[in-house]
């Protein structure tokens, strides 16, 4: 790990931490920010101890284009949802269950992730394993294997990589 | 405006409130576990995300309790993925298979005797 | 109105709760009693609102996290119970 580099995810853990702590708290009399700042550089001092301050565990560099994705999947979410319900209310005759291939184009393996995080979020899909560049997915029917081999979500987790 | 906004937190707790009935029923409804996690995970994204927002739109400005509800839908909307992929994956090292519809691919129904103990005896796969 | 959904959601709970009996797979019991936490987050925190105590959202608040890893824990437990030594290197292999 590059020290240079370290530094600013040392700074970006210790400001998520103490927001937490305010956010939690609400009291700003001396003991009990004494005691978050304690805590704080505890905390970060322990990750710097087990070497988890690095890019995987805050990937900064999506930051900025993860808020518009969140929206996206929001959006997906709720189409999602309203097509399981209906399936739920018409009876266990109106599901067909497949498990498909779905490649993936992600490079890197946070990429991977999020991708297959998403797909398991969204119901009516579930990533049961990676396979190297291929996700096994399980579906309540074939139009959520048709969907995700459109390829929308995946080019949008894609986008969040650049 | 704040009979605006009552009236659309009571109409996000009432519609929460419905989709969480709903998951409960797809619970009994669907024939197999894979089936059953789907009906779950509705439950767990919108119809938890549903309710939280309709919370939120009755703190009255009271900030604390505002972060609380976004970090407990946060908690609620990272973990749920994390923990469905494990339960599915554990179900199927265990040697339990989904049922699957007419629509399959035959080959692509091969990827799941890649898992362990596919041919595992009917009394090793948990079942009473 | 408070109280309607709280209603609903104690519904829901009651249905998860005999899933968790009937079973049939252990998976299944796991799945239900998860569904049971999340809903028991949800209904804390109508709770909180109910009774004009906010402070019960920190409750909740822990208790999705607990939730959350208690899964987890119960599945590492679970996943490779009855795996025969032999079987075990194959396995770990495909993580």
């Amino acid at each position: 790990m590059k020290k240079n580099n370290s530094l600013r995810y040392i700074i970006s853990s210790v400001i998520v931490l103490s927001l937490i702590w305010i956010g939690n708290s609400g009291y700003f009399n001396g003991l009990l920010l004494s005691l978050g700042a304690v805590s704080v550089a505890f905390v970060v001092f322990m990750a710097y101890r087990l070497d988890i301050v690095d890019e995987e565990s805050q990937p900064l560099q999506v930051s900025r284009r993860i808020v518009v994705y969140w929206l996206w999947l929001l959006k997906e979410l709720v189409g999602s949802n309203i097509t399981v319900i209906k399936r739920i209310w018409q009876g266990p005759h109106s599901i067909n269950p497949v498990v498909a291939r779905v490649p993936t184009s992600q490079k890197t393996e946070m990429g991977q992730t999020i991708y297959a995080n998403s797909i398991t979020l969204t119901p009516g899909t579930t990533t049961l394993d990676i396979d190297g560049d291929t996700l096994i997915v399980y579906a309540l029917s074939y139009d959520g294997i048709r969907y995700l081999l459109g390829g929308e979500m995946d080019r949008r987790v894609k986008r969040l990589e650049e | 405006m704040s009979v605006f906004i009552d009236g659309l937190s009571w109409a996000l707790l009432i519609l929460g409130g419905f989709i969480c009935v709903s998951g409960g029923i797809g619970m009994h409804r669907f024939p197999d576990f894979f089936s059953r996690m789907h009906a779950a995970s509705v439950t767990d994204t919108l119809g938890g995300t549903l309710v939280l927002f309709g919370l939120m739109l009755q703190t009255d400005g009271q900030y604390l309790v505002l972060v609380k509800l976004i970090l407990v839908l946060l908690f609620i909307l990272l973990t749920s993925p994390t923990g469905s992929h494990a339960l599915a994956k554990a179900a199927l090292h265990g040697g339990l298979r989904p049922k699957l519809g007419s629509q399959q691919d035959k080959q692509d129904a091969d990827v799941l005797n890649n898992f362990g103990r596919a041919n595992a005896s009917e009394t090793d796969k948990n079942k009473e | 109105m408070f109280l309607a959904a709280a209603i609903a959601i104690l519904v829901a709970m009651v249905l998860a709760l005999l899933r968790a009996l009937m079973g049939p797979t252990l998976y299944d019991r796991v799945l239900s009693v998860n569904v049971f936490g999340t809903k028991t987050v949800l209904f804390i925190a109508i709770l909180g609102f109910l009774m004009g105590r906010p402070e019960f959202l920190d409750i909740a608040l822990v208790y999705a996290l607990i939730n959350f890893i208690a899964m987890i824990g119960v599945l590492r437990f679970f996943e490779y119970k009855q795996t025969e030594p032999a079987e075990e290197p194959k396995s770990e292999g495909q993580r």
